[in-house]
């Protein structure tokens, strides 16, 4: 065996002698930073919905909580505040005036109820289609799953004034159950997509066994079947939400003053007042818009994680 | 009495049409193997009697009844899939478990079941396991377990033992030939491996291209071939296959011309009836005595390769119109590269085979 010699990189621990296993110290580090780089303006609104106006606004930013034991220069020190987090939920329109219910409770349960619904809603209809579409084909099955596809392939804008004017005539509009249809339909597609391809990656002699060993179709269906997909109900159901719970332009245009969802009512919260963007409660709302989704994609982690690999290594 | 029975069935798939025409009965206590190269429709033939696909025409019979259009969990059989098919979300035990849960079966009833097949099959230790947490062997196991854990009318195997090792495949053929012979019912076994064929079954059904060629014993189907494909597809070293011109026959011998010389030799006496004419002749390795001399009854054939095999030794040999006979000698025969070899055929075991490509046999 020829020596061992190692390289430059190798000794920054940039590169590793062999090619698997664990990552070296070096790489993990560079990774790292990478992260950091790409998450540095979530860190910065979550930093600012912590500071008062005039801090939010400080140049050069004021980025640090405490001095770390004087490792930090002053300048750059704020003072932590949770006002913003308060005045989410209410706060004084006029110096002086007593503090008002801003109604963003309402809001922040608007967007949970209606993403989830709708994501839900989706899911169930889109699960039951796609494992027709991949057991079942029909005639001209791949025109059909194209056609499905076509309705996302304009952008929201081109279709908005017939949708508003269908929901007028259908006196849908402002209405929970408007919305959650149209988030429904908006899900759909994506989803028979997405879980059409994990159903045509089951193996179907494991079908065929529960078959011959005594199932009925349902049965397949719900104890053959969908228990082997459930990574891929995860990984749909995240990406579904996500798309939903951030979506702006329907709910601007179709939701009403009780059924306004976060996106549409941090625009109009920030804006007005006439004293410019108020910035730390943009950071604030936008922090507590963003603790939901983050908890459900952390707890659905593992499953996402298969979900998106999942048909990339072969049997 | 539990017995299969496909009657002229034909499956097309569109324009395609992946058995023709296939007549197979298997009786109780009968194990029989569909043999054949892959695409021959041996496995469509299989997932027919199943009802995992539907006859174009004929008719499936199991045990007296007709089952074509009955689905497969109304037609009481149980099948071991070529992947094994277990089901992925649940245990070792929960497998085996899964057909008796549509019987109607007591939880302890269910469990004694489990337990005495688990036992059978060695697959006690692993019955918390979930099926990725389990060997290839066992995984086979598995599935065999759970199609004995009922008792269906009939047994059907997709390729069992392919995606085992030589060594597993070795043992796992003795024991499901163990375990069906205490079962007792009729079987069906699907393989592209003569091996497999030959050593498990009772009777053999070999397949091309949708059609089954001949249907018998594996003594039969090894000593008596039907036609020219049987006889390539069964025996190893492969049967010698050579064109020649069948000229007469007189004294029991029948004159054959090829590569420029006559040979006489000793064959089935039905030969006498054929006209003259192309004819292929057969002849396994194993059948050739190499003799000293030169005579009617001798082919001379020229060593061009020597092959140990340890107890004996296989010689590709070249005869004097170019075609490659491969004969297998006992180890302590010994020739050399270029040497002339004069062989003698055992009249019993020479096949002549017609223009039709179908033995010539009484």
């Amino acid at each position: 065996m020829a020596e061992a010699t190692t390289t430059f990189w190798e000794r920054l621990g940039l590169r590793k002698a062999s090619g698997v296993g664990e990552a070296g110290w070096g790489q993990t580090l560079f990774a790292a930073v990478i992260s950091l780089i790409y998450f540095l303006p979530v860190l910065l609104f979550i930093v600012t919905s912590f500071k008062l106006q005039t801090e939010a606004l400080a140049v050069p930013p004021k980025f640090f909580p405490t001095s770390f034991f004087g490792l930090i220069l002053d300048q750059y020190i704020f003072s932590p505040t949770l006002a913003n987090f308060t005045s989410v939920f209410s706060r004084a329109y006029t110096a002086g005036a007593a503090a008002e219910s801003t109604g963003f409770d309402r809001f922040f349960f608007n967007s949970i109820f209606i993403a989830s619904t709708s994501v839900l809603l989706a899911l169930v209809i889109g699960t039951l289609a796609a494992y027709g579409f991949s057991r079942y084909p029909l005639r001209g099955n791949d025109t059909y799953l194209f056609i499905i596809l076509t309705t996302r392939m304009l952008p929201a804008i081109v279709v908005i004034i017939p949708v508003i004017l269908m929901f007028r005539v259908a006196g849908l509009a402002g209405s929970y159950p408007g919305i959650i249809f149209l988030y429904t339909a908006f899900n759909l597609p994506f989803t028979i997509w997405m879980m059409k391809s994990f159903f045509d990656e089951l193996s179907p002699d494991v079908e065929d066994a529960a078959r011959i060993d005594g199932s009925s179709e349902t049965r397949v269906f719900f104890k053959i079947c969908l228990p082997q997909v459930l990574a891929g109900l995860a990984a749909t159901f995240v990406f579904g939400l996500i798309l939903t719970w951030n979506e702006f332009l329907f709910a601007l245009l179709l939701t009403g003053v009780d059924t306004r969802t976060v996106p549409v009512a941090l625009n109009q919260a920030v804006a007005g007042g006439g004293i410019g963007v108020l910035w730390g409660l943009l950071a604030a709302i936008e922090t507590l818009f963003l603790i939901p989704v983050f908890l459900v994609t952390f707890f659905l982690q593992n499953q996402l994680l298969r979900g998106v690999t999942f048909g990339t290594v072969k049997r | 009495m539990s017995t299969i029975e496909a009657r002229k069935i034909t499956k097309k798939f569109g324009d395609f049409v992946a058995v023709k025409d296939a007549d197979l009965s298997v009786a109780a206590g009968e194990v029989v193997c569909l043999l054949g190269p892959s695409g021959c429709g041996k496995t469509t033939t299989l997932r027919m009697i199943a009802g995992l696909e539907r006859v174009t025409s004929g008719d499936i019979i199991i045990a007296g009844k007709r089952m074509n259009e009955l689905a497969p969990e109304k037609r009481d059989i149980a099948m071991v899939f070529q992947f094994y098919a277990l089901y992925p979300a649940l245990n070792v035990g929960e497998n085996i478990a899964m057909p008796l849960h549509y019987e109607k079966i007591s939880k302890p009833e269910r469990d004694r079941r489990v337990k005495r097949v688990a036992d059978i099959l060695h697959l006690t230790d692993v019955l918390d396991r979930m099926p990725g947490q389990v060997s290839e062997g066992e995984k086979q196991r598995i599935a065999v377990a759970r199609a004995i854990v009922r008792e269906p009318n009939c047994f059907l195997f997709d390729e069992p033992l392919s995606r085992l090792d030589v060594e597993l495949r070795h043992s796992m053929r003795g024991q499901i030939k163990e375990v069906l012979a205490g079962l007792s019912k009729a079987t069906v076994i699907v393989t592209h491996d003569q091996l497999e064929a030959l050593t498990m079954a009772d009777r053999i059904a070999i397949m091309r291209d949708g059609i089954i060629e001949q249907i018998g014993t594996p003594h039969q189907v090894f000593t008596k071939p039907a036609n020219v494909f049987v006889a390539s597809f069964i025996g190893t070293p492969q049967m010698n296959l050579v064109r020649g011109k069948f000229e007469g026959m007189s004294d029991g011998k029948a004159t054959i011309q090829f590569g420029g010389e006559k040979v006489e030799l000793g064959v089935n006496p039905a030969v006498a009836k054929l006209k003259p004419s192309q004819v292929t002749l057969g002849i396994r390795p194993r059948a050739f005595t190499p003799v000293d001399h030169s005579a009617k009854d001798t082919i001379v054939a020229a060593a061009e390769l020597i092959e140990p095999m340890g107890a004996e030794t296989l010689v590709h040999a070249r005869t004097p119109d170019n075609s490659d006979i491969r004969v297998v000698v006992p180890r302590d025969v010994k020739f050399k590269i270029g040497e002339k070899l004069h062989l003698r055929a055992d009249p019993s075991q020479t096949h002549i085979f017609g223009e039709d490509g179908k033995a010539v046999r009484a």
